[in-house]
């Protein structure tokens, strides 16, 4: 951490920011296009107690196919599951450009011991993940105890290989913005390649404020490194006109460098849905039934 | 994945003008009915957008402002004095009413008539300025509470003069607590902007308010002059240049006209090096590049401590970059049209000015529309209190940069001013922003915001940004005589 560094943050200041993205007016083949976009930057999610390898070939299916009767579509960027069901995912995907992401290290809460959070790392590697979505100790975060979460995502980091690191702070228990700038420089710095605002498990999950305060982290690092870190917002981002709002949050903030799914994804499960349907409307001029949009 | 190429230009968002019903030639509102000027004489206001003309406007002499003065005399002596405060009120609150269900068509034909962004128009000038009746409304008749035996009483008829930065807010700013105070008035709103007050004028005629409370004509600094001379006048309430301003005093002095004068500024806005820099930045682009720079109370000098004036630059040019100038009807546009071409010779000449002072200069590479009146937010860089770009008020998208060490020095400098309307302090430190606000010598200051307004707020200035407060509570008593 660098005691010189002042990271102040407003929260009038960034609700006021907030507001004035979102009174941009995306229409016609702006709204198209940031649609698809929107829809490529998608990890496709199932993270629940009840998942099985049916509901995990499904999602996998679902992400190769997101709606076949709209010609032109991009497929999602990737699936998120458990370390458990990676290698399930795998024989789906293995020839696509759909990427593997696994949760690990005790998700969500995190409260378990480095070795068993290294070994959960390893297991979801080994059995084929591109990505592992790591979540920080909060308890450790909330008592000051930033050394010890630094160190954390470092030997997560290590344990991770080639696979790409998404450090998820959980937001929705950090409290303040201030907190939500300091877990993000304290990721960015122990070696994240990509940060993450929510598990999904928690109240809030995603909001627009929290992420422009980890964007803006992103963007004072990359000015400082020349580095570029992503950005992935999980959690209540459900419809079309919400991730146009990210969009629009990320165009100006940190510019069209960051407008690809190697940069920015939105966790989410029933957002791309609501893509399709709204593409659907602008290819069709009407919008259609959601019978015709598959619901895996 | 290889790294993207997607540039994101936001497709055109026009809003809709087709509602907006303007009338090829307007008259003057005297006695509830809009009238023929004695002069004969029209005059055309432009959009400084597309540059068409949008209507004729009746241009008023001295014989049809003495009988605007006359109406409202009569009006006041007849009708107004008399009526219960409480039926005062419900006229003003009709008027907010009427102005909220027709906020998108007056919204319209702000940006038409003024070149300010629709996001704007609609989003801050017309809602502000149905608060304002609405806020007024309520104290019509509570005034002995807003002063405790001090037996207020109303002064007469008002004189008011009001600029084109912001033509239907100053019309409300002026009228709803004139009228809540039991006043009469007569308003002229400025030759190039006229069309929002004669909406309001058909709202005010729609609304069936006695006629002759409410006056509205139209006219050049001649019929001005006129209003502020008319012998009827007890009240003057003029919101414009210094230089006019002195002509008012200069005429009204010896008699007993009250006045209330709002002024130009040269604000402040100083940013610590403890300051939400990202928030702070977003500070200076609304303090400078709000409604074209074209505000009073703009931020348009900025002081940045010097350990990080170099961050602050650097992510102010970053953020300028996102700015978007062009078609005040887009929903997306930023910066709209400068209000004349006057106004953007102005600002053009001060530009030279600071190019030939030697100071750096910056613009984005925005692009302008063909047509129009437009000119790119700029920074002067490395400015100075010698410098003329910091000393005169531009009344543009300029904003001039300095650099300060200690805070001693900032409040000498943020003070060394002909000007003391506003100010902004940008400071993670509660204490720092007291010490701050007690030593600045200036009417509203701003702490970590900045273009902040609200009815209850009182408004004005010190120096030469003039004197009187319009708003909040503050508002009632330059209307009042006790």
């Amino acid at each position: 951490m660098d005691p010189f560094k002042n990271t102040a943050i407003d929260q009038v200041g960034i609700e006021e920011r907030i507001a004035r993205f979102n009174s941009r007016s995306i229409k016609k083949q702006s709204k198209t296009q940031g649609l698809k976009l929107a829809l490529n930057m998608i990890d496709l999610t199932t993270l629940e107690g009840k998942d099985t390898e049916g509901k995990v070939i499904q999602l996998c299916q679902k992400a190769l196919h997101v709606s076949d009767n709209i010609p032109g579509l991009p497929t999602v960027a990737a699936v998120c599951v458990y370390p458990t069901h990676v290698a399930t995912a795998k024989q789906i995907l293995k020839n696509s450009k759909v990427k593997i992401a696994s949760v690990a290290t005790a998700f969500p809460s995190g409260n378990s011991s480095l070795e068993i959070k290294l070994e959960d790392t390893k297991i979801a590697v080994d059995s084929g993940a591109d990505e592992i979505d790591m979540v920080i100790s909060r308890g450790e975060f909330l008592q000051g105890n930033y050394t010890f979460v630094f160190d954390e995502i470092a030997a997560v980091k290590k344990a991770c290989g080639t696979a790409r690191l998404k450090v998820i702070l959980e937001t929705g228990e950090l409290s303040t913005l201030d907190n939500v700038r300091k877990a993000s420089d304290i990721a960015i710095a122990a070696g994240a390649d990509f940060i993450k605002t929510s598990t999904g498990k928690i109240q809030p999950a995603a909001t627009m404020p929290v992420t422009l305060v980890m964007l803006l982290a992103i963007k004072d690092h990359f000015q400082k490194t020349g580095k570029m870190v992503g950005m992935k917002p999980a959690g209540g981002i459900s419809t079309a006109k919400s991730a146009l709002q990210y969009l629009v949050m990320l165009n100006e903030t940190l510019g069209s460098k960051w407008m690809t799914n190697e940069w920015f994804r939105f966790g989410a499960s029933s957002l791309a849905n609501d893509i399709i349907l709204q593409l659907g409307k602008e290819q069709k001029g009407a919008y259609f039934s959601k019978d015709y949009i598959s619901i895996d | 994945m290889k790294e993207s190429e997607f540039n994101w230009e936001y497709a055109p968002a026009p809003e809709a003008k087709d509602h907006a019903k303007l009338k090829t030639q307007y008259d003057l509102f005297i006695n509830g009915k809009f009238v023929k000027p004695n002069s004969k004489k029209y005059f055309d206001t432009h959009s400084p957008s597309s540059l068409e003309k949008l209507a004729e406007v009746a241009e008023a002499n001295a014989k049809d402002v003495d009988s605007a003065v006359s109406a409202a005399k009569s009006a006041y002596d007849k009708v107004w004095k008399k009526m219960p405060a409480k039926e005062r009120a419900k006229y003003i609150f009709r008027i907010a009413r009427v102005m909220q269900e027709r906020a998108r068509e007056l919204a319209v034909i702000e940006s038409m008539d003024g070149g300010k962004p629709i996001r704007e128009s609609r989003d801050f000038d017309i809602p502000t300025a149905a608060n304002h009746f609405f806020y007024y409304a309520g104290w019509a008749d509570k005034l002995d509470y807003a002063f405790p035996n001090k037996k207020p009483k109303s002064l007469g008829v008002a004189a008011q003069i009001i600029p084109w930065n912001f033509p239907l807010l100053m019309a409300a700013w002026k009228i709803a607590p004139a009228l809540a105070t039991g006043n009469t008035v007569v308003l002229k709103p400025a030759e190039s902007t006229p069309l929002t007050a004669l909406k309001l004028a058909e709202i005010i005629q729609d609304c069936d308010l006695p006629p002759g409370v409410v006056n509205i004509i139209t006219g050049f600094g001649n019929t001005g002059a006129a209003m502020v001379a008319h012998p009827n006048i007890n009240k003057i309430t003029f919101t414009g240049s210094t230089d006019v301003a002195t002509i008012i005093q200069k005429a009204t002095a010896g008699t007993n006209k009250k006045i209330t004068l709002e002024l130009g500024g040269k604000a402040a806005n100083i940013i610590f090096d403890d300051a939400p820099i990202d928030q702070a930045v977003e500070g200076i682009v609304n303090g400078i590049f709000f409604n074209q720079g074209h505000v009073c109370c703009a931020g348009s000098r900025l002081f940045v401590q010097e350990n990080v004036a170099e961050l602050v630059i650097r992510k102010l040019k970053e953020r300028m970059k996102t700015l978007i100038v062009g078609d005040p009807l887009d929903k997306n546009t930023d910066i709209g049209a400068i209000n004349s071409k006057e106004q953007l010779e102005k600002i053009n000449s001060y530009l030279e000015i600071g190019r030939s002072e030697g100071l750096e200069l910056f613009q984005t590479s925005a692009s302008l529309p063909s047509k129009g009146y437009y000119c790119k937010p700029t920074l002067f860089i490395g400015a100075a209190q010698s410098n003329r770009v910091v000393q005169e008020e531009i009344f543009g998208p300029v904003l001039t940069i300095q650099t300060f060490r200690t805070i001693e020095e900032v409040i000498e400098k943020a003070n060394n001013i002909p000007y003391g309307l506003s100010a902004g302090v940008w400071t993670d430190k509660g204490s720092k922003i007291f010490n701050l606000t007690s030593k600045l010598r200036a009417g509203v200051i701003w702490a970590n915001t900045y273009n902040k307004f609200d009815p209850t707020s009182p408004f004005g200035g010190y120096k030469e940004s003039g004197f009187g407060r319009e708003g909040g509570l503050h508002g009632l008593a330059p209307y009042l005589t006790f």
